[in-house]
């Protein structure tokens, strides 16, 4: 317990008494003084082949408005094998916004394997004891995450739509959708540290990127033997790379739903969609039905898209299809019905079908394009 | 080969609507449902079973009602089901799960040693994708997660070999037994339960554990006390103030509405015509 | 090749009715296999809703204390629409008030799950997703079911056929024929999202109580039918619906939804209504054919119980209390043969026809039975009648400064006019005969 302090200054408790909510007695709300020395907000870096996966600077740019907020830095962890280019990842990472860069190279460590991939960066947290850690929610990092938060017992909130800090607690305030979309909740961890969190490829912007910013790299050692590591990783088969649907990077999508009626109508969407040099996308109904492939599907439980323009044909807008699209700078819609959801969030709308619309449009802009835009002579 | 199983029963969340007042869930009605990416699991649990013999045993954390999401899986040819129900674990978010559920298989590890643990990649309720690897984490069990394909499985030797669903292709794991699988959706089809096997799971005593039969030894690791995270708040999405501006098709001809959107479009943003227009160039 | 039977009893359906024969004879110790087709009890019922508590007292004498009940009915409206406007008597009562009640809303979906619930609990086995296609005969004798799994042949020393209006199970066993466009009805509702605080103020209701409102007239396109809107605890059930044979005929070739939405809008439906969230559409077809519908309900080793036999008792709509009494009369017949040792020939099993005669079920569609038949042949109790009533009130109520006497006058010859004096006594003889 707290000493009296000396009468120099007014005598005041330590630790404030604790605030128990109505309801949650038993828990604790109250960050233990042991954890408060936790600083920084680090974003595990995810990279495959010689890149870096865009959810990381995407995360980056998040990071880097969080430690503002809190008057911390920002810092990246970047973990692989001997001869990877981990210090140039950490020069690129210092352009978007990270202050300093924990680099591991490992034999061990070429190659995602849990293991020695939750060793290495769980041993660094225990170390310089970030109060936030952020983590692409991609294949690799929801395999670590999960690893990572039970090794160190700590909280963590997945698939996160919007990142703040709550200005009374300082504690980072997670909101993910819940119920399928219907609604969305917010989370935090308040009495653990670090406070982890991942969030989806695209769902964050991608921050721009300042030339000539530099940052401190720290060269930290993993201290794993391979002959430990009881998963042995045999081979990494790459998928064909020709015709790979690329939705989550696109500048323009056009999208189908059911209001097209059969799948022989997306024909008009690749129409259009060619014409504008952009993807295709659809429902999650017409993937189920088996009318395009998987990798097209649009929506919670498909892909984040952030295109520069949308078009929404034939599409309700319900919450699942629209959380995988919302942050499309132009969203436009075509529906028969007037009262379908979509017209509440779109920015332009046809009351009309799609079927006729659709190759209307098509037309207009194969034209336009053609004819070098309105600025044209 | 005996292989445990981890599900969960959830509502079915295609199902479920909002409160348009209170914006609280509606549950009443809504079924309630095994979750959809533990049936993939399931499914191909029962397929080394069918290939190795042995035993798959059901395991849940969940209320009471939950004893019916495990007697269907007896109905598709699992052989045991232990549901650990507790009010103590209400409240439980994953961190307190996995702890949990830890224990249950600790527990059904003493009668017959597992080879395997299978969970599903994610719930369709709270898509966080952690228990599995909390799981394994806390049993020290080797982590396989979206697994795509069980490529070899050696009984004798001990291993396994998976294929791994990674970004731009897929990883050839090989690790050794006791592990922890999650399997990808749409990895396999899950077969349809006979009759005789539905008779069966209809009449079927599901173990139940209360937190004590479940082995836990830390109280405050379960349930509302062992959650780190907190769910400060639920709301409805805000609706955007501004809708959408509407181009009618009564009054002008498809042509001119196509032509009257280009424009808008266009000069809403700029850079979008540019980067057509660099498209479009030879 | 007769196989051992595995159970005493099938039951096809979890339905009201399967639902009562499944709970009498597991609580009476016989072992007891029921198959439903849905993914659960109640996913392929649909229902007004409306529970006739002394129906069910019969089964579960203290239902009240743990089944979902809505409100129970304090107040009873029948109206009799044109097209903007109707006549109509309300029955209300403080008596209605006084427990037990005798009436209650219900939802269905929750309804159903609770009553299999107890079902189960009383040791009835229960599979799901399963749909029953034949029945196993050996001989003349109905032995088991075949059902649509591997390995899907079951045995059993009776099977109690509880699979609804479309059942498909009797018709192809030949115990009877084909449903006649005629003797069914195409039922259409919609569960409307309402705060409590509402329904209490729009209905004059207390927090518990509730209305029921059926409602004849122009709301049904000039074909024969009814409507219906009932409270329940936070939300309106409203619907309509005709015989199918009428929809066919129908020249506007009206579709039942299409009906369910003008109704809708009517003047006086539309302000009940107003700010309702639709939480819930369902379609459902009911056997309306009334007495002269009603197959053979037992045979050598089976019995039809609920909707499947046409128990409905159209007039009065009531379907649900018909189909759990018959599903216990169903039970209480088979617990006697068991006990007895008789076998399951029809003639053990006689005892369930002699026991529906005896009861209201029976009765009360025995005495409505020529009611289809003289409605669907006299259209003008769904058209002309509500338009005369209607003018003949609003001629009487309205104050024009014309006499009472004029006014009356007015009124006699217009339906004069429209009907005929002969007409007029014809149409009042009917009613009388078709109600009595």
């Amino acid at each position: 317990m707290n000493a009296p302090t000396p009468a120099a200054t007014p005598a005041t408790p330590a630790t404030p008494a604790a605030k128990k909510p109505a309801g949650r007695a038993g828990r604790n709300l109250e960050l233990p003084e042991h954890l408060k020395a936790y600083k920084g907000v680090w974003v595990f870096l995810e990279h495959e082949r010689g890149q870096v996966h865009t959810v990381s600077w995407e995360l980056l740019g998040e990071a880097r408005k969080l430690a503002d907020t809190l008057g911390s830095a920002v810092s990246v962890v970047v973990l692989g094998g001997p001869a990877e280019p981990l210090e140039q990842f950490a020069a690129q990472a210092f352009t978007y916004g990270a202050d300093k860069a924990y680099v591991v190279h490992d034999a061990v460590l070429q190659g995602y394997r849990n293991e020695p991939f939750t060793k290495g960066l769980t041993d660094l947290v225990n170390k310089y004891q970030p109060e936030i850690l952020l983590l692409g929610a991609t294949s690799m990092g929801r395999d670590l995450a999960g690893s990572v938060a039970t090794t160190l017992l700590t909280g963590l909130t997945a698939d996160c739509t919007e990142l703040n800090i709550d200005p009374v607690s300082r504690a980072l305030a997670a909101t993910r959708p819940t119920f399928g979309g219907s609604l969305l909740c917010t989370i935090m961890t308040l009495a653990y540290r670090p406070q982890m969190a991942t969030v989806r490829p695209r769902v964050m912007a991608m921050p721009q990127a300042q030339a000539g910013r530099g940052g401190e790299i720290m060269q930290e050692t993993l201290g794993m033997v391979e002959s430990a590591i009881v998963t042995k990783l045999l081979d990494f088969i790459a998928d064909a790379s020709s015709n790979k649907i690329n939705l989550p990077y696109a500048d323009v999508i056009v999208s189908g739903g059911k209001g097209l009626k059969n799948p022989e109508n997306f024909k008009l969407v690749f129409e259009l969609a060619r014409v504008l040099g952009g993807e295709v996308g659809a429902t999650r109904p017409c993937v189920q039905a088996g009318w395009v492939e998987a990798e097209r599907q649009v929506g919670q439980t498909g892909k984040t898209v952030r295109p520069k323009l949308y078009i929404a044909a034939g599409i309700s807008g319900a919450i699942q299809h629209r959380v995988g699209m919302e942050s499309a700078d132009v969203i436009v819609a075509i529906n028969t019905d007037p009262n379908a959801p979509i017209f509440d969030f779109a920015h332009y709308g046809i009351v009309g079908n799609a079927l006729q619309v659709l190759p209307a449009l098509t037309q207009a802009f194969a034209e336009h394009l053609s004819r070098g835009g309105r600025h044209a002579a | 080969m005996h292989i445990v199983v981890c599900i969960k029963q959830v509502p079915d969340s295609a199902q479920i609507r909002v409160h348009p007042v209170t914006n609280t869930i509606m549950r009443q009605g809504v079924p309630a449902i095994v979750n959809p990416y533990d049936l993939f699991s399931l499914e191909e649990a029962l397929r080394l079973k069918d290939r190795f013999g042995g035993k798959v045993t059901m395991l849940c954390m969940g209320p009471p009602q939950a004893e019916d999401a495990l007697r269907k899986c007896i109905g598709y040819g699992a052989d045991d089901a232990v549901l650990v129900t507790d009010r103590a674990f209400a409240g439980a978010d994953t961190l307190a799960t996995s702890y949990a559920l830890a224990a249950g298989v600790r527990q059904i590890a003493r009668e017959q040693a597992v080879d395997i643990v299978f969970t599903g990649k994610q719930t369709i309720d709270g898509d966080t994708a952690q228990v599995g690897p909390g799981i394994a984490k806390r049993m020290g069990l080797q982590l396989l997660t979206y697994v795509s394909r069980i490529v070899e499985t050696d009984l004798e030797q001990r291993t396994i070999t998976v294929e791994r669903r990674a970004e731009g292709g897929v990883q050839v794991l090989k690790t050794a037994l006791p592990c922890l699988i999650t399997m990808l959706e749409n990895t396999n089809e899950l077969r349809f339960a006979t009759l005789p096997a539905m008779i069966h799971a209809a009449g079927y005593p599901v173990r139940k554990w209360n937190k004590e039969q479940a082995g836990i030894e830390d109280l405050g690791k379960i349930g509302l006390k062992g959650s780190p995270t907190v769910v400060s708040k639920v709301f409805g999405p805000t609706p955007r103030s501004e809708k959408a501006e509407m181009l009618a098709l009564e009054t002008s001809s498809l042509r001119d509405v196509s032509l009257n959107l280009l424009q808008k479009i266009f000069t809403r943003h700029p850079t979008l015509e540019a980067d057509l227009l660099m498209k479009e160039a030879p | 090749m007769k196989k051992p039977s595995q159970f005493d009893a099938i039951v096809v359906g979890a339905g009201p009715s399967g639902n009562a024969a499944a709970y009498l004879m597991a609580k009476a110790g016989l072992k007891v296999l029921q198959i439903e087709r849905g993914e659960y009890p109640g996913s392929k019922n649909v229902q007004g809703a409306i529970l006739y508590a002394q129906a069910l007292e019969e089964i579960i004498p203290d239902f009240r204390e743990d089944a979902p009940l809505e409100r129970h009915i304090i107040e009873q409206r029948l109206w009799m629409l044109d097209d903007s406007s109707f006549v109509g008597t309300h029955v209300r009562s403080e008596d209605y008030n006084k427990p037990p009640y005798n009436r209650y809303t219900i939802i269905r979906a929750q309804f159903d799950k609770w009553f299999s619930g107890k079902v189960r609990e009383a040791g009835a086995l229960l599979i799901c997703e399963t749909t029953v296609r034949h029945l196993i005969l050996d001989g003349d004798q109905v032995v088991g079911v075949q059902c649509d799994r591997e390995q899907g042949d079951v045995y059993a020393d009776v099977v109690i056929l509880a699979d609804g209006v479309n059942s498909t199970l009797a018709r192809k066993a030949g115990f009877h024929g084909e449903i006649e466009a005629g003797n069914v009805a195409l039922a259409v509702k919609e569960i409307l999202f309402m705060p409590e605080e509402t329904i209490r103020q729009r209905f004059n209701v207390g927090e518990e109580e509730g209305v029921v409102i059926e409602m004849v007239g122009k709301i049904t396109d000039g074909m024969m039918g009814t409507g219906f809107l009932y409270t329940n605890k936070e939300s309106l059930t409203i619907g309509v619906g005709c015989m199918l044979g009428d929809f066919k005929a129908n020249p506007n070739r009206t579709s039942p939804y299409v009906l369910l939405e003008q109704m809708k809008r009517h003047p006086s439906i539309a302000p009940l209504i107003a700010g309702g969230e639709m939480k819930e559409y369902c379609a459902h077809l009911i056997p309306e054919g009334g007495f002269h519908a009603i197959p053979q309900v037992y045979g050598h080793g089976w019995m039809i119980v609920g909707d499947s036999g046409g128990f409905v008792n159209a007039a009065h709509r009531e379907g649900s209390n018909l189909a759990m009494t018959t599903g216990r009369l169903a039970a209480q017949t088979v617990i006697r043969a068991k006990a007895a040792g008789s076998g399951y020939r029809a003639g053990a099993l006689r005892a369930y026809k002699a026991a529906l005669d005896d009861s209201f079920v029976m009765k009360d569609l025995r005495k409505y039975r020529d009611m289809p038949r003289v409605l669907h042949q006299n259209p003008q109790f769904f058209t002309t009648y509500p338009e005369l009533l209607g003018r003949a009130a609003r001629t009487m109520i309205t104050v024009d400064g014309v006499d009472k006497k004029t006014k009356e006058r007015e009124i006699l010859s217009s339906f004069r006019r429209t009907r005929s004096l002969t007409g007029l006594v014809g149409d009042a003889y009917k009613l009388w005969r078709a109600f009595r």
